[in-house]
């Protein structure tokens, strides 16, 4: 039942792509994204129902791909990233209705997204080494032309597309070589033989396998240093893709790390995990430092996804190394935990670039220092964003706060280890959680501060339109699920804990007790959000009564609209106004080492006398020092090659000959 | 550990004495903050040679600001609106869980210290986007500088909690001063006393004093929180004080307990509630008295020398769960 579900989904998302495709443009849109959002609905049908019985379904189809066939297997991990794709998937096929309808949608527009769809939610089932890799490789090959679809509005979305292109093959390239080697080894090339085969691999090949593929697996999931691709790539992409690859694809990333480190190779020993701790503390802070500080709404949120997949890696490391070291319920705690996040970043970052996409369609920019004032022309947006954006900065009563305090928790718990190196990674881990906390909250108040409130900064801002109902839609039914998860966490976790029980090897499910708030079962600890909530609305009906209460006062009139106080002078405008860059530079100065801005001032003096400026322009761009100082080099040594090598052929068919011939030869004297 | 808190669930009071405790607590520091503002005043303007404003002062400008007419911004949003109410509704929903007169209070399982430094966040985001909403460019300037303080106190509060939650093997607030109570030779441990600084230093920032802020400022190079709440006038701005007040009051009561525990009461009975009230109030108002005198003998520091402060209140924190987990 499942498995038709899910197989139902999986051929309607390809039906869908193949309408968007062939359809005429009058309704290729429509074609492409009703049997879309339906696809995600079977999908999340299928998913769901493996995700309550805790049964899982797996089929072998020898016919589609020579040699091996196809294996596809939902287990209960699987099926949470499916679920999880799944809601993200129908929001942004609701969403593209309206995003795609201002103009005649293009081909690669309304075909990409649904067969981007179908292999994200493709990848989770594969079940054998060759399944995998060609899930992982069309997902990559969709989502690079996906990517593409703006080019010609945008020149720099080649460029995003470019450095996407190497790191995601780059990436595959790790992957593949780990699971091939992994394969030859254990003598099966299906996951469930390999699965059958683990403690048995000798080590070296192991931790070979595990390095190997972990290192491409974080590229995808934009891991500090494999990142440079990820906050370029998920800017320039159209929002509904951007949705789908910082809601859905990155997630992919972590999914493959926890299936080969804790399914196919059983845990491990402790140092893997505590890489992976490692990467998650370094994107954790790199992610957040750099979103508090850029001013483009989709490239903050870009980095902002570094940073909660860096949150989520260090709860995936922790949960591996306690469980490397026997300390088996704080590892399903923190598993847990880490999966809860996981879900609840795609909700609210799903609904954050559908709401940049929205502010990008009604002002044409993504520049906040362009924006404000949002709130009065679009209000359904702002609250939607708003929504997602107090969630991400995980204010009591949303989803945000649920899981970061059950990974906080977790970690705490973990102290009990026995492993002095745990501790460590433990206590780096709490701490980039505390230094991640505050920078996000900046981040997001200089989002919807800047780019909402106060005056328009711009003629586009002033006369921006709200926009259609499928885009709020779309955004509504994720920012519904934020709100939902925050009030009643409790009603996720037996959900969660299947997909722990099948995945951590040497941790204990059931680490938190299902109900409405979060209650740690064996371990010390709860919260109640819902009545938090409650809490907070009696204090402000009581606040609003105590103001009542006073005769004269305030409360029983309309307020009085007047003029800001602008120190005398009047009327205001939004050029006094504080800018995104502005709000940012006190942190920016703080952190000046990590993020190494380049200023460029210049000021024109007046003719009478240089104490009087003319004009002064003020340049700053702050650029990604990891690509600066890890990339850069490489990238030149590479382009020299290269221009090397361009030398040889010149157009000259004789020379394409001779250098045929010479190549022939060369292979003939190797062979022999 | 774990016994601390069952009792909690097992033996504890009835739900409408607990339930009163919190209403009692929520009002003392409602009543208790302003006269706190007013009592550091006090000591300010006598430390300085003047007479000062008498101690009420604090609520009798409270009386008058809910009396005066609510004037907004033109550009203002809704978020002028709800930004004062959510700092008071934050606020008083921390102030009823947290163990400051006694440890039972309502839903006493559920008061996690993560719980109370996420409420305050809340409170802090709310201030900051109202800041923003008038448009001005002295409200963006104060929510920028209060957010990046903010920004960068969060973590040595949050590290400060933790090395208190490492010792007692919880995060859960009557759990921590139970485990105090029954271990009162934990009060004088390194990872105490080093928290114990840390969370100082962070009290001293999320209130807004000098010299992190100077409270009596309007100076346009120097104003935090004063500058985001220009716009707020007349019931708005009377909420704003209030929850700045109740922020004061709560912390100062935490930190009392956390540290000091005596005097608190573990039964919600009569008597007992009456000597905790006493002791909340004589701890909180010697608190308030140094905090005052350090401000009369400090100069604020430069807006750009806050973070280095700050980042030491943060590596005292980190060190304090370091030698926590040393010590064990």
């Amino acid at each position: 039942m499942s498995a038709t579900a899910y197989l139902t989904g999986l051929g309607a998302a390809g039906i869908a792509a193949v309408l968007g495709a062939l359809l005429p443009t009058r309704w290729r849109l429509l074609g492409a994204m009703v049997p879309g959002a339906l696809a995600c609905l079977a999908a999340l049908v299928g998913s769901g129902q493996v995700l309550l019985s805790g049964r899982s379904f797996s089929l072998h189809v020898a016919q589609v791909l020579p040699f091996t066939g196809i294996d596809l297997s939902l287990d209960p991990l699987g099926a949470l990233f499916v679920a999880t794709t799944a809601i993200v998937g129908l929001a942004a096929s609701c969403y593209s209705v309206g995003y795609g309808a201002h103009r005649a949608p293009g081909r690669t527009a309304t075909a990409t997204v649904p067969a981007f769809l179908a292999t994200l939610l493709l990848v989770p089932a594969a079940a054998s080494v060759a399944t995998f890799m060609v899930a992982w490789e069309l997902m990559a090959l969709t989502s690079l032309l996906a990517l593409l679809t703006e080019h010609r509005q945008r020149p720099e979305t080649r460029d995003a597309a470019q450095w996407y292109a190497g790191m995601t093959h780059a990436g595959a390239a790790a992957v593949l070589l780990g699971l091939v080697l992994l394969a030859a080894h254990a003598g099966g090339q299906s996951f469930a033989a390999i699965a059958a085969h683990r403690g048995r691999l000798s080590a070296p090949v192991a931790s070979a396998v595990f390095v190997l593929t972990a290192l491409g697996f974080a590229s995808k999931a934009g891991a500090v240093p494999l990142h440079v691709w990820l906050p370029r790539a998920h800017p320039e992409a159209p929002s509904p893709v951007s949705a789908l690859m910082s809601g859905a694809m990155v997630n992919l990333g972590v999914y493959g790390i926890l299936r080969t480190g804790q399914d196919l190779l059983g845990g491990g020993q402790l140092w893997w995990w505590l890489l992976v701790a490692a990467l998650g503390v370094a994107s954790a802070f790199f992610g957040a430092l750099h979103a508090a500080a850029s001013t483009d709404v989709k490239r903050l949120l870009a980095y902002s996804t570094v940073d909660n997949v860096g949150l989520v890696l260090v709860g995936v490391g922790a949960a591996g190394a306690l469980a490397a070291g026997g300390e088996r319920v704080p590892a399903g705690l923190v598993l847990l935990a880490a999966l809860f996040h996981l879900v609840n970043h795609a909700l609210f970052k799903g609904c954050l670039f559908l709401g940049a996409g929205a502010l990008q369609q009604a002002t044409g920019t993504r520049d906040l220092d362009r924006l404000g004032g949002l709130a009065r022309r679009m209000p359904v947006t702002a609250a939607l964003f708003a929504v997602a954006a107090l969630s991400i900065s995980a204010l009591p009563g949303l989803n945000g706060f649920a899981s970061e305090w059950l990974l906080l928790e977790g970690l705490l718990h973990g102290f009990a280890s026995r492993s002095s190196l745990t501790d460590a990674a433990l206590l780096a881990g709490v701490a980039v959680f505390a230094v991640t906390g505050g920078l996000t909250a900046t981040a997001f108040v200089k989002a919807v501060g800047v780019g909402f409130l106060g005056r328009a900064r711009s003629e586009a801002a002033r006369s921006a339109l709200e926009v259609r109902p499928s885009m709020l839609a779309g955004g509504g039914l994720l920012a519904g699920g934020c709100v939902v998860l925050g009030v009643v966490p409790g009603v996720a976790v037996p959900v969660l804990d299947r997909a722990v029980a099948a995945t951590l090897a040497g941790g204990a499910p059931g680490a938190v007790r299902a109900g409405l708030g979060l209650d740690l079962a064996s371990l010390d600890g709860a919260i109640a959000p819902a009545l938090l909530v409650e809490g907070l609305l009696a204090a402000a009906i009581v606040s609003w009564g105590v103001l009542r209460l006073f005769p004269r006062g305030a409360g029983l009139r309309r307020p009085r609209r007047s003029e800001a106080w602008g120190c005398g002078q009047e009327p205001q405008s939004a050029r006094t106004e504080i800018t995104a860059t502005s709000f940012a530079e006190p942190l920016q100065r703080v952190f000046a080492d990590v993020l190494r801005p380049d200023h460029d001032l210049e000021v024109t003096h007046a003719d009478e006398s240089r104490y009087f400026p003319e004009a002064i322009s003020f340049h700053q761009r702050i650029d990604d020092a990891v690509e600066r100082v890890a990339y850069g080099p490489v990238i030149g040594v590479v382009a020299r090659w290269g221009r090397l090598a361009r030398r040889g052929p010149n157009g000259s068919v004789h020379r394409y000959l001779g250098l045929g011939f010479a190549a022939l030869v060369l292979i003939l004297v190797f062979l022999a | 550990m774990t016994a601390t808190t069952a009792t909690v669930v097992a033996g504890g009071p009835s739900a409408w004495a607990t339930a009163a405790a919190s209403v009692l607590q929520v009002g003392a520091v409602a009543l208790g903050g302003p006269l706190l503002l007013g009592l550091m005043g006090k000591v300010r303007a006598r430390a300085e040679g003047r007479t000062g404003p008498p101690v009420t002062q604090v609520l009798l400008d409270l009386r008058k600001l809910v009396r005066k007419e609510a004037v907004r911004a033109d550009q203002a949003s809704a978020v002028t609106a709800l930004a004062p109410r959510l700092l008071v509704a934050s606020a008083a929903v921390a102030a009823a869980f947290t163990p400051l007169v006694t440890t039972r209070p309502v839903v006493a399982t559920g008061a996690d210290a993560f719980v109370v430094v996420y409420l305050l966040l809340m409170g802090s985001v709310a201030l900051a986007l109202g800041g923003l909403d008038a448009g001005t460019a002295f409200g963006g300037m104060g929510s920028s500088r209060a957010m990046t303080i903010g920004a960068i106190s969060e973590p040595a509060l949050l590290v400060g909690v933790l090395a208190l939650a490492v010792q007692s093997g919880t995060s859960n607030l009557p759990g921590i001063v139970d485990a105090s109570l029954a271990h009162p030779g934990w009060l004088a441990s390194p990872q105490r006393l080093l928290a114990l600084a840390a969370l100082v230093v962070v009290v001293i920032a999320e209130t807004g004093r000098v010299p992190v802020d100077n409270p009596s400022t309007h100076l346009e190079l120097t104003m935090v929180h004063e500058a985001m709440v220009l716009e707020q006038a007349g019931p708005d701005l009377a909420l704003v004080t209030m929850g700045e007040a109740m922020r004061l009051g709560l912390l100062l009561g935490l930190l009392a307990n956390l540290f000091f525990p005596w005097g608190i009461d573990a039964s919600v009975s009569g008597p007992a509630v009456v000597v905790a009230l006493a002791a909340l109030g004589a701890k909180t108002a010697a608190m308030a008295v140094l905090i005052a005198l350090v401000e009369v003998s400090t100069a604020k520091l430069r807006l750009f020398r806050v973070p280095e402060l700050l980042a030491g209140g943060f590596v005292l924190a980190v060190v304090a769960v370091m030698t926590g987990l040393v010590a064990r």
